[in-house]
Order: structure tokens, then C-alpha cells, then sequence
């Protein structure tokens, strides 16, 4: 009986250490233990914004805090994806949106879950939806090998859409239709 | 004609349990049937924040498994015969051997009970006890195992002295057709039917169409003037069938050695029907969606014109041109400001049995500048394998309790889109090839990608967005009669095209218009040109 209960606690707290920000023991997909980085440490990654003429995203290059492990480098990725864009790009994420908790699987399966700004403020359309989804989900496909697909959440929950159309239920996997190559600044 | 949902065999759903709790309580919902190799069983669902749920006693009863709480941490624990399931309240994940799901909300505590939301029984149940747990929301249905619940939608065109009930079967099921006095019962093979019954049109070849004695029969009642029947099988698309039976009248003279009398004069042949029956591949039904509605207001251009008025009237338009020039039949998913669930929009048109889904949108961008219009169908790689096995129409070995698998023909209805794609893609072409001819397009004029109105469409389907409201000049323009009356004409044009194309290829099995290569391969290039900018 204790035997059961222990192991019941161990599930549960396990499902709720994935979700601090902190450093935390993260998914096993973790690569070898990294040696103990300095606090300034920094990679380079390519984050998504909207491009000038508005019909498609552009990668742009930008340092970002380096994460010990998966959840933590997944993290940061999201944090400096929903952070303003650099002129004269225009982020595809409403306002206000910020991330809530972050969950990654052994199979590669990122959950990210934003605030609810991600649905009421965002202004609607099919293509800036597109853009909003496939920002972050190209993000961190695009730059951690060990995330595969990628499901938006709000609020905690699985959503239908953000605005209407984009299909949310199930993760999504890298979709580089949406980015346009030849204007990478 | 309208479309009555029937679980034949309803009527023995009061044997081996208790009675379903009836919809009155607020929240509560119609309960849901689980069908299993053991019998049929009530499921009492509820609508807790908007949401239809489960409670997890109900589900532990049916199910067998056992439900923990963790009032330390706050959790759920559920152990099936296979793997446990952790649920933490305030989360809509649950977590399956390791394995995250999500879940469309967390779980609820109500009333001293815990629910779950419905979609926890085909997702989490269903992986932790490795079976099939099938979840059929809009016939109320959970199907266990290997319980074989064919899907059997009913139409019936009465031409005069010939009458044509049609049985379209998915997935392909053997089945008799034989006379029992007044009525002909069709048996399936099957444990019961998932029916979609039509209401018989005043005929007195067929008076109606209704369940049969046991649960997997339908029974078509015969009407005075019933004289011969001929039934014949088709092979249908992908895995389905159609059952084609046609009712005869009794020649006017009573044949030897009947005995039922003709009473007076002949009664008047009915005059011949107007249109005959439409070929294969020809359009009956369109089902128009006006995008967004209600509280949904969609986009909103720099103006103040909003999405939802923009798609709303071009939708009342697009369908009184096509009603008045090609004599269809053409559903509006909303003909008002209702907000409009993205399930009801497909299910409307699946349940007309539509031929068509065109939904109408209007772009928004965060750039002023962007604008044209863009012609979208279903991007099928975001769904995974269940979407190509949907494709394909395969079956799937699945295990049996107790050991062992059997073969299963399961149709993934909510990504009944698969099954159409190559259509939509042509239909899409043609759309885009149209429009153009019209009114200015955006540099990415067709496109595919996973947009959720389309995804349960059991049709051809395909999403245009008719230029972009946030741009000044675009946002006067989709308000304005002329160019509205451009995308009627160009629409009305792309399915004029896509109805003579498709009765063609049907007729003489040429293939759709479609270029080589993958779907995404077989994009038009578009000249940089032709973008209007604004």
C-alpha cells in the first residue's frame, strides 16, 4: 500500500517538476550533463518574425541564454521568441503573451503553454494565425534537434485554435512553408 | 429533406443496466451509448465550463480500473490493466506511461466527484488500457474493442413510378436485402449501426426508412403501389460502400393470382421529376460557410469593418447565384451573426451529405500592406500516420480482450478530410485559377495548411480568404457590392468547372485535373507580378 502511494506522489510530482522554470532535472532526453556554465553564457538561435511585406516569416539570427538541458534551452527559446522584434520585423505573437509553463517529453514532444493573450488579442486571420503558430513551433524545431513537434496549450488546456483556424489538438511538426529563405537579413 | 440521426437498435438500450440519465439537469448532456462485445451501456455525460465530461466513477465502473487521489500533491492517479494515467487538477494533460496528452480542459471536481472531459476516454483510456476506445461524438457512441459499428447514411429520391432508397456503408460491410411482407430489412453483418436515416418524402412506393427489429437492420417500409425491388451493390470510395436499392410500382394491372384489386382508375402516373437524377460526380448540395460569427468577430480592418459581416454577406450572395444558375441546394452554415462551433460547420455539412464545402474568410496581417486573395485545402502532414491510414482506407489489427486481434476497418472520422484530399486539391486549383481571373491575389495564392474547419469536411473542401481586411484599400474593397459580386462570379465559376471536370472524370474515368508530384509539389508558381500591393 505505501509502496503504491509512494509511487502515485512520485507521478504526480514528477508531471509538476517539469513545469518550474528553474533549473530543474529535466526530460530524459537531456544530452550528456553539460560542465557548470557561466551565468552569461549565450547561443545563437534563429527566432521567427514577420517579414516587411507581411506574406511570410523570416529566420533572424539572435543570441539567446544558454539552457542546461532541453526543457531549460526550450525555455529560453520560447522567452526571446515572444520577446518585441528587431526593426523593422514585427513579432507574429500578440502582445502580452507570455509563457506559462513548458513541458518536454522522452519523445521529443515540446508542450508549450501561453497566457490566455494568446487568444484574445490576437487580431485574427488566417495567415498572422499561421505565422503565430509556426513562429514557435519552427523556433524550437528548428534549433533543438531533440524537439520534434511542438503543441501550443493556453491557459493550462488543449485549445481548438488561437484565432479560428489553425489546428491546435494535436503537436505540430517543423513546417518551414511559412518562412521565407532569400531574406534572411 | 431533413436528416434524422438514429442508433438502430436504440430501443434495447434500456436492457442490462440502468436507464440513461435523460437530459434535464443544467449542464447535463445527452448520455452516451458504449457499445462493447458485452452489451450496450448508458454513459451519463455532463457540460462543466463549457466543456462535456465524464465523471471518473462512472468511467472506473465501465472500465475497471481504479481512481487515486493524491491530496498531498494534488493529483489523480488511475491504474488500468495496462498503464497508469496521472492527471494533476488545473492541468489539461495527463500524463500515460510517461507519455503527455492534452486534454481540452483539466479535470473538475463537482459535486464531490471528479470529471473528466470526454476526449480523455479515446486518448488517455484508450493508450493506457491498450484497446480501442472510439469516441463517435455526434451519434453519441463509444465503441470498445472490436465491436464492428458501421456508419450507414440514407437518402431516398422518390422519381415517380421508381423509387431509389441509397445506402452509403462505411466501412464495406456484408449484408442481405429480403422481403418481410410490407417492409424490406437490410441486415448487416455487423454488431450495430451508426444511421443516419432520411425521412421519406411523400411516396407511395416508400412510406419510410427506419431501424430494423435488431440492431444491426434497417427496415424500409413499403408503400401501396409497391410492386418489384432490385438492389445492387456499388463500391464506394476508400473502404465505404453503396447500397443501391430500387422500388418499383406494381404495374397497373394486378399481376396473376394476386389478389389485391386496383380500385377504380389508375392512379395519375406522377409527373417525371424536372431534373433527373443527377450523375455520379455531379453537384446536388453545397454547403457555404460564412467564417467566424457572433462573438467570434474574426478580423477587423482599420475602418471598423469586421470579418464576420464580410463573409456573412458574400455567403447569402454566393448562395442565392448558385441556387438561381446551377440549381443546387446550398446550406449556410450560419445566416446571421451566431457564433458557430468549427465542428458544427463540417457536421452540417456532413449531415446534408454535402457535395461541396467552401468556407469564406478575410486575411488580416500585421502589415497594412499585405493583400490578395488566397485559396487554402487541408495540409494532411500535420495530422501524422492516422491521417495516411484514413487516406487509404485501412484496416488495423486490433487486440481483443482476452487475447488475440482481429482486423478492424476504423475510420478516423475526424480527419474525414483525408479521404477527399486529392479533390479538394483540384477543386482549390480551380477556385484559385478563377479568382484570378477577378480579383487581385496574394503572391502565396494556394496554399495547404492544418485549418480545423476543414479537417472533419467528408467532401471536397477548401478555405479562401478573400483578401486582407487590414489592408485601407482592400477593407473598402470587401465591403463593396462590386467586388463581392467579383467573388460570387469567380466562385460560381471555380465550381461550375469543378462540376463539369468531376462528372467527366466520373463518366469517363479521366482522371482530375493534377499535376505530378506531391501536393505540395503540385503548387502553381505564381508571377511575382500579379500580387496587387496596396
Amino acid at each position: 500500500m505505501t509502496v503504491v502511494l509512494l509511487a502515485i506522489a512520485g507521478a504526480v510530482v514528477a508531471l509538476i517538476v517539469l513545469r518550474q522554470s528553474g533549473p530543474a532535472p529535466a526530460a530524459a532526453t537531456d544530452p550528456a550533463p553539460a560542465p557548470s556554465a557561466a551565468p552569461e553564457r549565450r547561443i545563437t538561435a534563429t527566432l521567427y518574425y514577420v517579414s516587411e511585406d507581411g506574406m511570410a516569416l523570416v529566420g533572424v539570427q539572435r543570441e539567446i541564454p544558454f539552457g542546461e538541458t532541453v526543457l531549460e534551452q526550450a525555455q529560453q527559446i520560447v522567452q526571446a521568441q515572444l520577446e518585441p522584434a528587431p526593426q523593422p520585423l514585427v513579432s507574429a505573437i500578440p502582445p502580452g503573451t507570455t509563457l506559462r509553463a513548458m513541458y518536454v517529453t522522452e519523445r521529443g514532444e515540446a508542450f508549450v503553454d501561453l497566457s490566455v493573450e494568446a487568444r484574445t488579442r490576437h487580431p485574427g486571420g488566417a495567415l498572422d494565425e499561421l505565422f503565430t503558430v509556426y513562429s514557435i513551433v519552427d523556433a524550437l524545431t528548428v534549433n533543438m534537434p531533440a524537439i520534434l513537434r511542438v503543441q501550443i496549450l493556453v491557459e493550462g488546456s488543449e485549445v481548438d485554435t488561437l484565432a479560428g483556424h489553425v489546428d491546435l489538438r494535436n503537436p505540430l511538426q517543423k513546417n518551414l512553408q511559412w518562412v521565407r529563405s532569400d531574406t534572411l537579413p | 429533406m431533413y436528416a434524422i440521426a438514429v442508433l438502430a437498435g436504440l430501443a434495447s438500450l434500456e436492457q442490462g443496466g440502468a436507464a440513461p440519465v435523460h437530459a434535464q439537469a443544467p449542464g447535463s448532456s445527452a448520455p452516451y451509448t458504449v457499445l462493447s462485445r458485452e452489451g450496450r451501456r448508458p454513459l451519463p455525460a455532463r457540460v462543466l465550463g463549457g466543456q462535456e465530461m465524464f465523471a471518473l466513477e462512472d468511467l472506473s465502473r465501465l472500465f475497471e480500473f481504479t481512481v487515486k487521489e493524491d491530496t498531498l500533491a494534488g493529483g489523480l492517479t488511475i491504474e488500468t490493466r495496462g498503464q497508469s494515467i496521472v492527471l494533476s487538477p488545473g492541468q489539461g494533460l495527463a500524463s500515460v506511461g510517461g507519455r503527455l496528452i492534452s486534454l481540452p480542459a483539466a479535470p473538475v471536481r463537482d459535486g464531490g466527484r471528479w470529471f473528466v472531459p470526454v476526449d480523455f476516454v479515446p486518448r488517455a483510456l484508450a493508450a493506457a488500457a491498450g484497446t480501442r476506445l472510439e469516441l463517435r461524438k455526434p451519434s453519441r457512441l463509444v465503441l470498445v474493442g472490436d465491436v464492428r459499428v458501421p456508419r450507414v447514411a440514407g437518402t431516398i429520391d422518390a422519381l415517380g413510378a421508381l423509387a431509389k432508397v441509397t445506402l452509403d456503408v462505411a466501412p464495406a460491410t456484408p449484408h442481405e436485402v429480403t422481403q418481410d411482407g410490407s417492409r424490406l430489412i437490410v441486415r448487416f453483418q455487423a454488431d450495430a449501426l451508426d444511421a443516419t436515416l432520411p425521412a421519406a418524402p411523400p411516396s407511395e412506393l416508400v412510406t419510410g426508412v427506419r431501424p430494423g427489429d435488431d440492431a444491426a437492420a434497417i427496415a424500409i417500409e413499403l408503400g401501396p403501389r409497391f410492386g418489384s425491388y432490385r438492389a445492387s451493390d456499388q463500391p464506394g470510395d476508400r473502404g465505404a460502400a453503396r447500397l443501391v436499392i430500387d422500388i418499383l410500382a406494381a404495374t397497373t394491372a394486378p399481376a396473376p393470382g394476386t389478389s389485391a384489386p386496383v380500385p377504380g382508375p389508375a392512379p395519375p402516373v406522377d409527373p417525371p421529376p424536372l431534373l433527373d437524377l443527377p450523375p455520379a460526380g455531379a453537384l446536388r448540395t453545397i454547403v457555404i460557410d460564412a467564417g467566424h460569427g457572433g462573438e467570434e468577430e474574426g478580423a477587423r480592418g482599420p475602418q471598423g469593418t469586421l470579418e464576420k459581416e464580410v463573409t456573412l454577406s458574400v455567403a447569402r450572395r454566393l448562395k442565392a447565384a448558385l441556387e438561381s444558375r446551377l440549381g443546387v441546394r446550398v446550406i449556410l452554415t450560419r445566416d446571421g451573426d451566431q457564433t458557430v462551433g468549427l465542428d458544427e460547420r463540417a457536421a452540417l455539412a456532413n449531415n446534408n451529405k454535402a457535395d461541396l464545402f467552401v468556407s469564406l474568410h478575410a486575411n488580416a496581417s500585421v502589415r497594412a500592406s499585405a493583400a490578395g486573395a488566397e485559396v487554402f485545402y487541408l495540409s494532411l502532414a500535420e495530422y501524422g500516420d492516422q491521417a495516411e491510414r484514413v487516406a487509404r482506407g485501412e484496416s488495423e489489427a486490433l487486440p481483443v480482450f482476452g487475447g488475440g486481434t482481429r482486423d478492424i476497418e476504423v475510420i478516423l472520422w475526424e480527419m474525414a478530410q483525408a479521404r477527399y484530399i486529392e479533390q479538394s486539391a483540384a477543386f482549390a486549383r480551380l477556385v484559385e485559377a478563377t479568382l484570378r481571373e477577378r480579383v487581385p491575389m496574394s503572391p502565396r495564392a494556394i496554399q495547404q495548411a492544418p485549418f480545423r474547419v476543414l479537417v472533419g469536411a467528408n467532401m471536397p473542401a477548401v478555405l479562401v480568404e478573400m483578401g486582407f481586411i487590414t489592408n485601407p484599400d482592400q477593407e473598402r474593397q470587401l465591403a463593396s457590392d462590386t467586388f463581392q459580386a467579383s467573388i460570387v462570379q469567380a466562385l460560381v465559376d471555380g465550381i461550375v468547372q469543378y462540376r463539369d471536370t468531376s462528372v467527366r472524370s466520373s463518366r469517363s474515368a479521366a482522371p482530375v485535373e493534377r499535376s505530378g508530384g506531391s501536393e505540395r509539389e503540385a503548387r502553381r508558381p505564381v508571377p511575382p507580378e500579379s500580387g496587387m500591393r496596396g
